[in-house]
Formats: C-alpha cells, sequence, structure tokens
C-alpha cells in the first residue's frame, strides 16, 4: 500500500473493478485526445476545429462512416490475429509483415491466374495469403519454440524484410509496364476481386472479421485448444504441469495469429487496392497492437475498438488537407495508449479511505 | 534487574484487502535476551516484523528504538536504528558475490568497491562468530546454511543491535539447528538482542528467555523463561487442545506401485542432481522422504512425473517403464502429483475454480461435447467437488489467486484425488498453511491411503512425516541415505542422514 | 578489394555503427537496472527530429545534441513513471513509447523534411592515434560524438561492475526484493537507469540526423533502435561486448551501401534486408550460446515492483 496523502491510500483491489473497464478507456480518450490538442495548439492550429472536422469526417457521412469501416476491416483482422498470440504471452509484433506476406500470396494467385474467370480464383487467394502469413509467422516462433529465442524482435525485424520483399516486386519484376512507373502491379481481373456492399468501398472482408471475431470467441473459451492457450498464457509451469505440449502450442497459434494477419493483406489487395503496391498498409499491424490491448484480448471488443480506430484514421486522412501531418494519428494512438496503461492502476487498485478492521483470513503472514 | 528495551513495537495494527495481519500488537526486546515470537502460520507473525523491519509501514502503532519514537520508512531506516531482518526467504542476490551481497545497501560503502578490504573485513567478522564463509564464492554456489550465515553476517557487519531471524530452522538439519542456536545464544551474551519467529513449541522450549504468543494477528500471552509450559504453549497459540492423532487403518498392501532404480537426473544448472535413487512405494503405502530443502526432492517429484528428463535408471508405475515417458502419458497411468509451487504450478492463479479443476480432464470424454468443451458438466462437477472438501469460495468464476492457501490446497487435493490415481506424489502438502488446514490435508491424504493409494510424501517436516509416514527415506546430495520403517526410527537418526552420515537403517534398495 | 576502399568501409562502419552504440549502452542501463525499454526506436526518433531542429535554429550542433538527450530523458521517464510508479506490462508501455515517439517526431519534423544541416559536427583527426597507417582512418578520425561514444563504453564497464552505484544497479535487476530489503531505493534506482538509458538513446537519435545522415527524414532510425535491443543480448549486457556488436551493424550497413554504388547486380531492396535478417541470425545464435553458458538477462528483467505484493 502506497500512501497517497494523510488518511488515503492506493491499496491493491481483490477483484479488478469492473466499472472502470469502461470508464477508464473513456476517460484515457478523452486525457489523449487534451494532450494532442496541446501539440496542435503549439503548432498554431485551432484544435477544436480540427477535431471537429475529423469527428465529421469519420462520422459525419454516409460515405464518412463507410471509410471508418473500411479502415475497421484490417484492424479488426490484424488486431484478431495479434491477440490471439498475446492470448499465449507471444508478443506477435509482426502483424504488418505477415499482412504484407499474405498480400503478396494473393497477389502471385492474382497475377498467375489473370485470365480465369473460376469461382475458385478467390478461395485460394484467401488459402494462399493465410498460408504465407502463416508461414512468415513460423519464421520466429521455431526459434522461439526451441531455444526461446525473443520473438518480440524477430517478429518485428520481419516486417521490415517483408515489406522490402514487397517494394522490390512492386518496383520490379511485378511492376506494372502501363503503371506509369508507379510501384504497384497490375490490376486484378474481376475473378481476382472481393465483392463489394452496395455502391461502398465496403468489401467482404468484413464479414472474415466478423467471422474470425466469432470464431475465436468459440475457440478461446469454448474449445479444449482454447483452454490449452489460456493455460499456456497464464502459466507455462501450470501448462508442463497438466501435460500441455507448449511447443506444439506455440508453433500452432503463431501459425494461426499469422495466417489471420495474411488474411487481412489479402483483403486489402483483394477489395481495396485490386493490386499490390507500395505502401499497401498504414501501420494496420502495428495498431492492431493497441487495439488487441485495448479490448483486453476479447475478439468481440476488438470489433468496437478498431471500429474507432477506423475513424481516427479517416478522421486523421480529412485533416492533413489543413496541413495537419498524418503522424498526429500514430500520436494520438501512442497517448491514447498511455493513458490506457496509466488506467489499468486503477483497475487494479484503488484510492481508499484508511478503513476500519476486516475479518481475518487463514493466512494472513 | 531487568536490562533496558532495545525496541519496543506498541499497539501496531496492520491491514492488507480483506485481512487484519496485526491487531494492536505489543512486543519488545531487552538487551541480551532472546525473544521468541510463536503463532501458527497465518497469526501475523511475519506481518509483524515485516514492520519492525520497515518493509511495511503499520497502520496503526508506534516503534521505539531506544526510548525514542522512529517512523520507519523503508527498510533503510530500521536498518540504521540497528535493526537486522534475516528473513525466511533468503534476500540475497544469486550473481553476486557473498562480499558483494554483503556491502549492498551498506551507506559506508566508498562510491568506488574496494573489494579486497571488504574481504578481509568479512573474514575477520565471520571468525569472530564461528560463521564461516568465503567473501568472494557466487551466492548461487552456497547451501541453504550458508546462506543463512551470509544473511546473518550482512546484518551483523551493518552492526545491528536486534537481529530478528524469520522461522531461520526450517531449512536447518536438526544439528546445523543446534549450531545455530549455539551462535544465537553468544550474540544475546555479547550484548544483543535476538528474535525468533517460529511455530515450533520445541524450539521455544529450548533457546526462549522469554516467548510472545500470537493467534489471529494478536497477542494472547508473554511469557517469562519461568512461566513457559508446552501444553499451555499448544492452547495459547491455535486456541483449543491440539491433541491430534491419526489413526492408520490396517497395513500397506505389498503390490509395487512405483519402482524407482538408480535414477539419476540434472539440476536445473545442468549439474548432477540425483545420482542414483532407488526405492520402492506400495499400495497403501506413505513413504516419506526426509531431507533439508535443495537435495534433490522437487527433481525426484519432476523425474517421477515426467517434467524432467531421466538421465540413467528407471521408473516403473504399476509395474510398467514409464521412463522417458511425457508429463501426459504419465497422467495417464493415473499418478496424482501436488507440487511445491501450489498456486503456478499446481493451479493457474489467473482461471477461474472451474478452469482449475479440469487441468487434467479436460481432454476427457465426459467434459466433451462434440468439438466444444461441455461447460456445464464442468460447472456440475467443480459444484460438487467445492461441497465435499469444504472449499471455501467466492465464486466459481473468480481467479484462484485470490483464495487462501487452505483452500488451493483442498482445491488442488480435491482435483487431483478424483482422477482416483493409483499414485499420489505430494511436495510440501502443507507449507505456509495453518493447524485447521493442515490437518484436513493430513486426513484427505490418510484417506487415500486406505483406499490403497501408493503415496510419496516429500516434506520438509519431522513432525508430519513421523505422524504420516509408513516408511521413511532420507534423501541428501541427490542419494538416499537411509530407509527406514517410521516406528523403528528418531528424529535424531533421521538428522544424522539428513546430513549425509550413512545411516544405521536398512540402506536403499 | 583496394585498400582505401577497405578503410572507407572500416571507417563507415564506425560512424553507422555509433548511433546503435549509444542506443544499446542507454538500454543495457535500463535493463541492468530491470526495466525493459522497446521504446528505443521511438525515443531515437524524437531525439533524431528534436536534435535537428535544435541544430538548425541555433546554428550549433552541440546544443541540438543536449537537446536531443533532453527529449530521450523525457520520453524515458513516461516509461518509467507508467512502468515502475503504475506497475505497468512494460512490454506494452516500450511499444507505445515507440508508437508514440515515431508520431510525435513525424508532426514536429514535418516542415524540415529534406532540409540540409548547415552546421554538422567536424571531424577531428587524433594527434599521433590518427596517424596511425589503417587504424588511424579508421579508428581516429571522426567527428567529436565517435570519441565520446569510445570514452562513454569503459566509463560505463567501470561504473555498472566496480562502483557502489553500480552494484545497486545490477542488485535491483536481479533481485529487486533483496536490494529493497537493506535499503536500496528499488524505485528511484530504477527512474535513473531509465531516464539516463533513455538520454544515450536520444544522443543516438540525433547522431543520425545530425551526422551520419545528416539531415531528417521520417522513420529515419529505419529499425535501429530495435537492433540496439537485440544488441543488449548480444553484448550479454555488457557495454564492451556492445561496441563490437554496434559496428558489426555499422559495417553491414556500411557494406550494403557501398555495394549499391559499386553497381553489384544484387537488388538494392535484398542488400536493405541484410541488417534485418543479421539481426535475427545473430540472435538465435546469441540466444543458444547464452542458453549453454547459462548466461540469462538480469532476473528481474520485465517485472514491476510492488513491496507489498504476498
Amino acid at each position: 500500500m502506497m500512501t497517497v496523502f494523510s488518511g488515503y491510500v492506493i491499496e491493491k483491489r481483490l477483484v479488478p473493478s469492473s466499472t472502470s473497464f469502461v470508464i477508464v478507456p473513456l476517460v484515457s480518450i478523452i486525457l489523449a485526445l487534451l494532450v494532442g490538442a496541446v501539440f496542435l495548439v503549439l503548432s498554431g492550429h485551432n484544435f477544436w476545429e480540427v477535431y471537429k472536422v475529423m469527428f465529421a469526417g469519420a462520422f459525419g457521412s454516409i460515405y464518412g462512416i463507410t471509410e471508418t469501416i473500411v479502415k475497421a476491416i484490417p484492424l479488426t483482422i490484424t488486431g484478431l490475429g495479434v491477440a490471439l498470440a498475446f492470448r499465449m504471452q507471444l508478443w506477435n509484433i509482426g502483424g504488418e509483415g505477415q499482412l504484407y506476406m499474405g498480400a503478396f500470396a494473393a497477389t502471385w494467385v492474382a497475377l498467375n491466374f489473370s485470365d480465369a474467370e473460376e469461382w475458385w480464383v478467390l478461395p485460394l487467394m484467401i488459402t494462399l495469403g493465410m498460408l504465407a502469413g502463416g508461414l512468415w509467422a513460423l519464421v520466429p516462433a521455431i526459434p522461439r519454440a526451441i531455444w526461446g529465442v525473443n520473438e518480440i524482435i524477430t517478429t518485428l525485424m520481419l516486417n521490415y524484410v517483408a515489406i522490402f520483399w514487397v517494394d522490390y516486386l512492386v518496383y520490379g519484376p511485378w511492376k506494372d509496364p502501363n503503371g506509369y512507373n508507379f510501384p504497384l502491379t497490375a490490376p486484378f481481373s474481376p475473378a481476382a476481386i472481393l465483392p463489394v456492399l452496395g455502391h461502398s468501398r465496403i468489401h467482404a472482408g468484413l464479414f472474415f472479421g466478423l467471422f474470425i471475431a466469432l470464431l475465436f470467441y468459440i475457440i478461446i473459451y469454448h474449445t479444449r485448444w482454447g483452454y490449452e492457450i489460456r493455460v499456456c498464457g497464464e502459466s507455462p509451469d501450470a501448462a508442463r504441469y497438466a501435460g500441455i505440449n507448449i511447443n506444439k502450442n506455440i508453433l500452432l497459434v503463431m501459425f494461426v495469429s499469422g495466417a489471420v494477419c495474411g488474411l487481412a493483406g489479402m483483403a486489402e489487395v483483394s477489395g481495396i487496392a485490386h493490386r499490390l503496391q507500395h505502401g499497401l498498409s498504414t501501420g494496420y499491424g502495428y495498431t492492431a497492437i493497441i487495439i488487441a490491448w485495448l479490448s483486453r484480448l476479447h475478439p468481440f471488443v476488438i470489433i468496437v475498438v478498431a471500429f474507432l480506430f477506423g475513424a481516427l484514421q479517416v478522421g486523421g486522412y480529412i485533416v492533413q488537407t489543413s496541413g495537419i501531418p498524418s503522424s498526429m494519428v500514430a500520436m494520438l494512438q501512442g497517448l491514447l495508449l498511455f493513458f490506457v496503461l496509466g488506467g489499468e492502476l486503477l483497475t487494479n487498485y484503488r484510492i481508499a479511505r484508511k478503513t476500519p478492521a476486516y475479518s481475518s483470513g487463514d493466512d494472513a503472514s | 534487574m531487568t536490562a533496558p528495551y532495545l525496541v519496543e513495537l506498541k499497539n501496531i495494527t496492520k491491514r492488507f484487502p480483506g485481512v487484519v495481519a496485526n491487531d494492536g500488537v505489543d512486543f519488545n526486546v531487552r538487551k541480551g535476551e532472546i525473544h521468541v515470537l510463536l503463532g501458527e502460520n497465518g497469526s501475523g507473525k511475519s506481518t509483524l516484523m515485516s514492520v519492525l523491519a520497515g518493509l511495511y509501514r503499520p497502520d496503526k502503532g508506534e516503534i521505539v528504538v531506544d526510548g525514542t519514537r522512529r517512523v520507519f520508512r523503508s527498510p533503510r531506516d530500521a536498518i540504521k536504528a540497528g535493526i537486522g531482518m534475516i528473513h525466511q526467504h533468503f534476500k540475497l542476490i544469486d550473481s553476486l558475490t557473498v562480499a558483494e551481497n554483503v556491502i549492498l545497501g551498506d551507506d559506508s560503502t566508498p562510491p568506488v568497491l574496494r573489494l579486497q578490504d571488504i574481504q578481509r573485513k568479512l573474514e575477520e567478522l565471520s571468525k569472530k562468530y564461528g560463521l564461516h564463509i568465503n567473501p568472494s564464492s557466487m551466492v548461487w554456489q552456497l547451501s541453504l546454511g550458508e546462506k543463512q550465515r551470509v544473511e546473518i553476517v550482512k546484518m551483523l557487519y551493518r552492526g545491528s543491535r536486534v537481529l530478528v531471524l524469520d522461522e531461520p530452522t526450517a531449512v536447518l538439519t536438526p544439528q546445523e539447528t543446534h549450531e545455530l542456536f549455539h551462535i544465537l545464544r553468544e550474540m544475546a551474551k555479547a550484548g544483543r538482542g535476538i528474535v525468533l519467529i517460529t511455530h515450533k513449541m520445541q524450539e521455544v522450549m529450548e533457546i526462549a528467555d522469554r516467548v510472545t504468543v500470537l493467534r489471529r494477528g494478536k497477542v494472547v500471552a508473554t511469557l517469562t523463561r519461568e512461566q513457559i509450559n508446552r501444553r499451555e504453549l499448544a492452547w495459547l497459540m491455535v486456541g483449543r487442545d491440539v491433541v491430534i492423532q491419526y489413526k492408520k487403518k490396517g497395513s500397506p498392501g505389498n503390490k509395487k506401485v512405483l519402482e524407482v532404480d538408480n535414477v539419476h537426473c540434472l539440476s536445473d544448472l545442468g549439474r548432477p542432481c540425483l545420482k542414483g535413487v532407488s526405492f520402492t512405494v506400495h499400495s497403501g503405502e506413505i513413504f516419506g522422504i526426509a531431507g533439508v530443502a535443495g537435495n534433490g526432492q522437487r527433481e525426484l517429484a519432476e523425474v517421477i512425473t515426467g517434467l524432467r528428463p531421466v538421465t540413467g535408471g528407471k521408473i516403473m508405475i504399476d509395474g510398467i517403464d514409464t521412463t522417458g515417458l511425457s508429463p501426459r502419458q504419465i497422467i495417464d497411468r493415473r499418478v496424482a502429483y501436488v507440487p511445491d509451487d501450489r498456486l503456478g504450478t499446481g493451479l493457474v492463479p489467473g482461471l477461474s475454480a472451474v478452469d482449475n479443476f479440469m487441468l487434467k480432464s479436460y481432454r476427457q470424454s465426459v467434459l466433451r461435447r462434440g468439438p466444444l468443451l461441455n461447460k456445464r458438466a464442468a460447472y456440475q462437477n467443480s459444484r460438487e467437488l467445492v461441497k465435499q472438501f469444504e472449499i471455501q469460495i467466492s465464486s466459481l468464476d473468480a481467479p484462484v489467486k485470490l483464495m487462501s492457501g487452505g483452500n488451493l490446497q483442498r482445491l488442488l487435493l480435491a482435483r487431483e484425488i478424483t482422477s482416483e490415481p493409483l499414485l499420489l506424489v505430494a511436495v510440501y502438502p502443507i507449507r505456509g498453511l495453518d493447524i485447521k488446514a493442515t490437518q484436513s490435508v493430513h486426513n484427505i491424504l490418510l484417506q487415500q491411503r486406505d483406499k490403497g493409494v501408493a503415496i510419496l510424501l516429500i516434506s520438509e517436516d519431522l513432525d508430519e512425516l513421523f505422524k504420516l509416514s509408513d516408511r521413511i527415506g532420507v534423501i541428501y546430495d541427490g542419494r538416499i541415505t537411509g530407509i527406514m520403517p517410521a516406528e523403528m526410527t528418531d528424529v535424531e537418526e533421521v538428522g544424522l542422514l539428513m546430513m549425509g552420515s550413512a545411516g544405521t537403517g536398512e540402506m536403499a534398495t | 578489394m583496394n585498400q582505401d576502399i577497405l578503410v572507407a568501409i572500416l571507417a563507415t562502419a564506425i560512424t553507422a555503427g555509433t548511433p546503435i552504440l549509444f542506443a544499446a549502452l542507454g538500454e543495457i542501463l535500463a535493463e541492468r537496472a530491470g526495466v525493459l525499454n522497446l521504446g528505443v526506436e521511438g525515443m531515437m526518433l524524437v531525439g533524431a527530429v528534436c536534435g535537428f531542429i535544435c541544430a538548425l535554429q541555433t546554428a550549433n550542433p552541440w546544443a541540438g545534441m543536449f537537446l536531443a538527450m533532453l527529449a530521450g530523458g523525457l520520453l524515458a521517464l513516461i516509461h518509467a513513471f507508467l512502468t515502475v510508479t503504475m506497475k505497468a506490462n512494460q512490454v506494452v508501455s516500450g511499444l507505445a513509447l515507440t508508437m508514440f515517439g515515431t508520431g510525435l517526431s513525424g508532426y514536429l519534423g514535418k516542415s524540415y523534411v529534406g532540409t540540409a544541416l548547415p552546421v554538422p559536427f567536424e571531424n577531428y583527426t587524433v594527434p599521433v592515434l590518427g596517424n596511425i597507417p589503417l587504424l588511424g582512418p579508421v579508428f581516429f578520425q571522426h567527428d567529436p560524438m565517435v570519441y565520446i561514444s569510445y570514452l562513454l563504453v569503459p566509463a560505463l564497464w567501470f561504473l555498472i561492475f566496480r562502483t557502489k552505484a553500480g552494484l545497486h544497479m545490477r542488485a535491483v535487476g536481479e533481485n529487486p526484493a533483496a536490494a529493497d530489503s537493506v535499503g536500496v531505493n528499488v524505485f528511484l534506482t530504477r527512474y535513473i537507469y531509465v531516464i539516463a538509458g533513455g538520454m544515450l538513446t536520444g544522443i543516438g537519435g540525433a547522431y543520425l540526423s545530425l551526422n551520419y545522415v545528416p539531415s531528417w527524414m521520417e522513420n529515419m532510425t529505419a529499425g535501429r533502435g530495435w537492433i540496439a535491443v537485440a544488441l543488449v543480448i548480444f553484448a550479454t549486457w555488457n557495454p564492451v561486448h556492445a561496441l563490437w556488436g554496434s559496428y558489426l551493424f555499422g559495417g553491414i550497413d556500411a557494406l550494403g551501401f557501398r555495394l549499391q554504388t559499386l553497381n553489384v547486380l544484387v537488388s538494392p531492396y535484398f542488400l536493405k534486408m541484410l541488417p534485418y535478417l543479421l539481426t535475427i541470425a545473430v540472435l538465435i545464435l546469441v540466444t543458444r550460446r547464452n542458453m549453454v553458458n547459462r548466461i540469462g538477462s538480469p532476473r528481474a528483467l520485465g517485472l514491476p515492483y510492488d513491496r507489498e505484493e504476498r
């Protein structure tokens, strides 16, 4: 217990406060926006105007809302992907690279079967996209399982490698000859493009996200495999004690985590860009980490948080026209995570008046 | 005539969420006396001493040193006031040398270390009190007894006038305990005040000048040497008569359930740990393993349950060779295991009671419904176990880390026993439990024995071993130094074997 | 290979390795005290942008360095507050710091992208040493920051292993409860070394924008902060080993750059992958070696300390 000022102490809660699960994120958003406002004011902007434009841009029109959903799709999918790994205390920071590898494999299918008008093109893109993302995640997972090599660093390093690999392709062998020398491939044929909702840009990837959220919910809370993941994540010693094969689960979970991020890449090329290009992702794999953590790794909460972050990105894009650098969004995201981390103290501890006696338990020493 | 008080604790109250650990406690130490603080686990002894050592700040009450009121904001303040605490779990840093550990945090250390000077000083100090240690050894290389000596030297080096020892004999053989008590008497004679914390009445009888008995966070009595009476102490400590007699039904069977044959294994540091261990446990038998902690007990349990690879020898369970099988295959051979690390290995702290109850059984068809887990069956099963084993629990869905030690151990035992094991391996099953919880754990073990389960009981508590075991084996330095029927040996003989002397009993077969 | 080219590559290896060295030294301090700070990349970026802007405004690279140091320390203070006082998850807090630092540096530096620095550090040839053939031009014809890093390495080694302060640092990183029980202030110790680590990291970032490049580009660290984190494991938390490791990575950087200008028939994108692939390979080898030799990270690394945790 830490004495704050006389008469009050910070003490650990026996049960984490349930109201603060809601209040902490809300207060954190407000505080992050306030600190962001300070930076805006210092650089000569009217923060109120900026936030108003951002909000209107994301929610103020049908177009805005559909764009927010469009951004939320890759965020949801990658958020779910990394959250699965986090469940097992595997810090998969490589969602970005896995996304690019998924996009790469899907593009390979689309470019090599560009004449095919067959139904199997999309399923093949999905399968190979997921396989590529999964295999890419296995690269760090294998040394992690065998020798305990720090996966934070290896997954992150592979992001750079994957991005350079895609750059190599779009600047080199896969460059569209009719693309005016821009770093992008030829456009996909219609058979390789995901169907969209009405006239919006919302594509079938939305259903991938919703489906995976439901699937993960069932796996984690209602299957034996999910149970094993939860045990491994909470206590590896107990997992070994219970006869659970931890290494097998490290490989499996990382593979699935990577595969899901790979699917996000497939959905981006097939649903939005309709081609592979330089800068395909605006750091979705990194934002996914924040989303997963803010959602406390709960699959359904991830959808909601991803939607909010989609709105932030759309808003950030809109205000770029009035001279606000796009990096403000990354800054706000970092700030938000700071406040949420600080707020966890309020979830697990409480400030209390020094209170009179409790009854004695049976092991208090 | 009485010597002046070195330290007085007045009306100390300390609360933790949900618990009042100390409730208006008065305690003091005179110059040159050994004052024993007696109480069962959970009575608030360690909390009180942590207040004295500046680790906890009391919610109420005051600390008076040499007649002056003091406030300890941190351990540093307590040390400056001349109070040296020797914790039950040693506060030493494994990767540093003895000398580095001793000078750590000491104000007189110059900014740039001169380790040679310090080592010379230490050698003098340890010679003076007969505490033999090599200042340049790394701490991780030391035995538990040696680590304890480092702790004592560390406090003497700081000029502590009051030495507080928390359960110091838990890691010592009976003979080492005598030696420690001799050193403590010498130090008391030299004018220091000694506080000894224990739950063993025998130690009070042996060494106390005064004794203060703590029960449920309150002082129930402070007695002088002349007033001490064993029976009364026990009554004061527990609040009722404790005449625990366990009745074993019948004699062990003769079916060999566990056969350990010349087994070798490595420690976590990759050095030889078990060096040829052999013994047999029969159905309906409790086979106790005695020994000072750190002589291969944990590793023995892990080797049998498949958690640690065997580097030589053979293990048979129920007549089938299980050497090298995975933990899961051994669980499937109906081996139950109560590990020493209850919360963290035996139980998953962050998961609910329901989830913990199915840790071993979640693969079984009873808990399956197609590809999914049968949650309804899991809840049903959990509710029954909670009732049957009288586990106090606020909710089946709350994380188990919030439960008390006794309840955790009942939960763990309940789960392990319902698997209807042939063999139960229990390591330090009563560590940290109060008398009531201890009794209920012991009763469960005896019931299992009477049902015909073979039990390997690894313990550091000789009382427990003598009460429960049919036979006792002693482990020292990775070897079994003797195996005797419990009724044909005594504490003295087992104590000698625990130090590695060859025994008079039947040797390992 | 021509000897001049070799000397040039090796000399570039030193300058390319210096920002990584500063960052790795900073991270060693924090980790020795038991705090994992994955915000190195973010702190370097903010150091780089602050150093650049300040040097540009004041026309004094030293002022730039100084501000970069403050900025790095300030960001590290956030991490220290969250992980030491608020006991937040160190991995997540570090990631948040990297994200915030990346965003902040981009925000602050928006209008400076591509501006050239009129006042870079000047190179000085060290008397006598600088004239030794081969070694002189490789090691002793650099700017003052390189020489400062030379001095810093033995100084930090001495601090960690030979002083009372270093003993406290190691004790807090290995076993905070034990250190606390003898009166070492765990919280203060952790704050000091996390912040000091952030300051060195900030300098590392500013070295990029003030000397190695020298100009400001968004995300100009390009993962060097993460390489520094990996280097700390390679260096087994020892400043002297961090020196060799940094120059190894600097060498790869310099080599890749040199090969591009020589028109080698390898795509520049593959050359750019090299440092990252090398990091992974080295990390795997080192983790195995450390496992065999039983060298571990500071025992309490990544764990918050709570005195009354029961």
